[in-house]
């Protein structure tokens, strides 16, 4: 039986939360003078990246590791993959040597769902990242990184993110992270706003179980979190906003505006930071802001997802999308 | 000369009748004609109908017969009830020269299997810069009347104008593959509720009607006609009605796939949904229903397009764009138009066979079931209910998306001037 994890669509509540747990003491291995645990140990993971993003495909290789993974980096990058076939085919190669798991990441939305459910390969299939569409260890990092700082280390377990409001800002439009965070956010309970210019929302998003608002300002005080997306340079020059300094203005976090949210809040950015236009270096080195955290609890939920998916007794994280379609 | 009795057949739909072929033409239209020296086809309980007539196929002839040759996709047209085929002009080299149309008309003719009328290159090269020898492709031995850079649009409002213009010399058409290319740029599928949530690049369906508004402006301004390609929203359709009753001289098709299937289908990510225009919503689908009922959308048109199966057995951004049509076109129909009572047969005739012939004027196609006319004919077993088979297909692609889907009736029948080329299912 195959079990991926495709979507943050495809989590229910209790998933999600076995999941937040299963990180809680996945983090406390990293406590320890040995960080590493026996889990893995015979399994092989394939680190499968048509796209490159040295942060991600890092924490993934950590977290393979310390559950005592063999481990496979494959960058296409470089290597001819204009043809959609080479998608296949590399999986068709892996699945050859025994692969256990493949972590993709592609630039085409759905490639991952592609590689899961076209029979091309028997191997669990996590998506670290595909086109505009999902990147769901990322939403669950942004989860758990909430309940450790508005519920609390201890006192989180078990919890949801209930009643929490939670403010996206920036580029919705192209943003996976956005996408995963709604749909993984909104089944834990929060409720979520996005904020953007309207070029940078999709036309659709009525659809999606969150609020939308063009004016940051009125948002901050209401919000227990806010995330920052990036925003990057050349939207610019295909119209999505006028210019750096006019998207700064009206959607950048600076001091003033980090005044504005109430004391507990956080501000959260998945990184890398493009410190000036969408936020300060005020905000960003501030303690509120939890963009390092973030990347610390990656490795913490990655270990958690691999484990539940490969090493777990039960089936924790289900694919019931999948099963419909 | 080689007769033939097509005993109690439901002509158009209606009593049933007997039709007597003789040669190439249609010797008589009665009740209890005399089988004497005829070979008798029983079709009782059949529906007759004129050959149907594609003003949209992709014969892929020349340059990717990996894909389709003029050969397989008559094949393939016979199949599916057609006498005549339009074929569209994005082969490699492009139909833009005398030289091209002629070469694919003389393979249509020599094969047998149906009739084949090349379509011209607007712009040479479908580059949409420079006209194309368009009086030239018209004089040759192809005759063509039907021009389209179909698979890209003429987005330049200058060249449509002056092709727009320059055809009404000898009676041609042009036809629009409406697609402003900057509102598309990237598009994967429709823009909307589904495109948002899979993070699939979208296609809006302003970009098909704001280049519809245009022509159809464009094409009163002249005094032309204009047709419109495979129209997918219901915004389209009330500006082609618009359009019609301010008297402007524009047709319109619609495929079948645009008929039945939704856009909510691409939530498989796979890539046998992916066409161009994209498969839109279910408001959309019941609009173009409805205006193919009330003539607004005047035919039905497959934009056949087969692809081989590595061009689809990919990943959705990869793969190439486009589904095979031919030999499902008449259940699709059947099972959207007929058996929710919107056409009847004779309706069904009207905008597979009439219409598309008059529209690309198609000489001896689309003609009345009737003596004294070419025996183009279709016979269908409306009551045959059954799993769409690619294997069976006799096209050289199996990109369609019906695989498995039941639909109902088949063609059992198909005679080219009087030659069968299609006997109980099986091509001749
Ligand atoms: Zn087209």
């Amino acid at each position: 039986m195959q079990r991926h994890l495709i979507s943050a669509a495809d989590l229910t509540r209790d998933d999600a939360v076995l999941i937040l747990d299963t990180a809680e003491e996945m983090a406390r291995v990293a406590d320890r003078p040995i960080k590493k645990l026996p889990t893995l140990r015979g399994r092989t993971v394939v680190n499968l990246f048509f796209e490159d993003s040295t942060r991600t495909r890092i924490s993934f290789e950590a977290a393979e590791k310390r559950l005592s993974a063999d481990v496979i980096n494959f960058t296409a990058k470089g290597s001819s993959v204009s043809k959609g076939e080479s998608l296949k085919d590399t999986a068709q190669t892996l699945e050859a040597m025994g692969v256990d798991a493949v972590v993709i990441r592609h630039g085409a939305s759905g490639a991952p769902y592609r590689l899961a459910t076209s029979g091309w390969i028997d191997a669990a299939v996590i998506n670290a990242g595909d086109g505009t569409h999902q990147h769901p260890t990322q939403a669950l990092l942004d989860a758990f990184t909430m309940r450790r700082r508005l519920v609390g280390r201890d006192a989180g377990l078990g919890q949801d993110l209930a009643g929490r409001r939670i403010t996206l800002v920036g580029d919705i439009l192209h943003s996976r992270v956005a996408r995963s965070n709604v749909d993984l956010l909104h089944t834990l309970g929060a409720e979520v706003t996005l904020v953007a210019p309207p070029t940078l929302v999709p036309v659709g998003v009525e659809s999606w179980p969150c609020e939308v608002s063009y004016d940051l300002d009125s948002t901050l005080s209401k919000s227990d979190a806010v995330m920052l997306l990036r925003v990057q340079r050349e939207r610019m020059n295909a119209a999505f906003f006028p210019t750096e300094r006019e998207y700064s203005r009206r959607y950048g976090l600076d001091g003033d505006r980090m005044a504005k949210m109430p004391e507990h809040a956080i501000v959260m950015h998945p990184g890398p930071m493009v410190r000036g236009m969408e936020i300060t270096a005020e905000v960003a080195d501030s303690e509120r802001c939890t963009a390092i955290e973030q990347v610390t609890n990656g490795v913490s939920i990655r270990m958690a997802v691999l484990y539940l998916l490969l090493g777990g007794n039960e089936p924790a994280v289900t694919h019931t999308r999948t099963e419909e379609k | 000369m080689s007769k033939i009795l097509i005993r109690g057949a439901k002509v158009l739909g209606g009593e049933p009748q007997d039709v007597l072929i003789d040669g190439s033409e249609i010797a008589a239209v009665g009740s209890g004609l005399s089988a004497e020296g005829a070979e008798v086809v029983e079709a009782d309980g059949k529906v007759l109908l004129p050959g149907l007539v594609d003003l949209h196929t992709h014969l892929r002839e020349p340059g990717r017969e990996d894909s389709e040759t003029v050969l397989t996709g008559t094949r393939a047209a016979a199949s599916g009830g057609y006498t005549a085929v339009f074929a569209m002009a994005n082969t490699f080299p492009v139909a833009d020269t005398a030289g091209v149309v002629e070469q694919v008309y003389r393979l249509g003719q020599e094969h047998g299997y149906c009739d084949v009328q090349p379509i011209g290159a607007v712009t040479v090269g479908l580059e949409g810069k420079k006209l194309a020898e368009l009086g030239a492709m018209h004089e040759s031995a192809a005759g063509v009347t039907v021009f389209s850079d179909d698979g890209k649009c003429v987005d330049d409002a200058v060249i449509m104008r002056r092709a727009l213009e320059y055809v009404k010399a000898f009676g041609g058409v042009v036809a629009q593959h409406a697609q402003e290319p900057r509102l598309t740029e990237g598009a994967q599928m429709n823009e909307g509720v589904v495109s948002a949530e899979l993070g699939l690049g979208g296609w809006p369906a302003v970009a098909e009607e704001s280049i519809i508004a245009r022509d159809v402006l464009l094409a009163e301004h002249v005094g032309s006609r204009v047709h419109i390609c495979h129209l997918s929203t219901a915004g389209s359709v009330e500006i082609v009605r618009w359009a019609k009753s301010r008297g402007i001289d524009v047709t319109a098709e619609v495929t079948p796939h645009h008929l039945l299937l939704t856009d909510e289908l691409v939530r498989s990510y796979n890539p046998v949904y992916k066409v161009n225009p994209p498969l839109r919503t279910e408001r959309d689908v019941m609009a173009l229903r409805e205006a193919l009922a009330d003539g607004t959308i005047d035919i039905v048109a497959t934009d056949h397009a087969p692809h081989p199966h590595e061009d689809k057995d990919c990943e959705w951004a990869a793969a190439a764009m486009g589904m095979v049509g031919l030999e499902t076109a008449l259940s699709v129909v059947q099972q959207t138009m007929v058996e929710t009572g919107l056409l009847d047969w004779a309706g069904v005739a009207d905008r597979m066979s009439f219409r598309p012939a008059g529209i690309g004027r198609a000489q001896g196609h689309g003609r009345p079931v009737s003596a004294g006319e070419p025996a183009n004919l279709t016979l269908v077993d409306t009551a045959y209910r059954g799993a769409v088979d690619p294997a069976g297909f006799a096209s050289r692609s199996r990109n369609t998306p019906y695989e498995g889907r039941e639909l109902p009736g088949r063609v059992t029948h198909t005679w080219l001037r009087g030659r069968a080329t299609l006997v109980d299912g099986k091509l001749a």
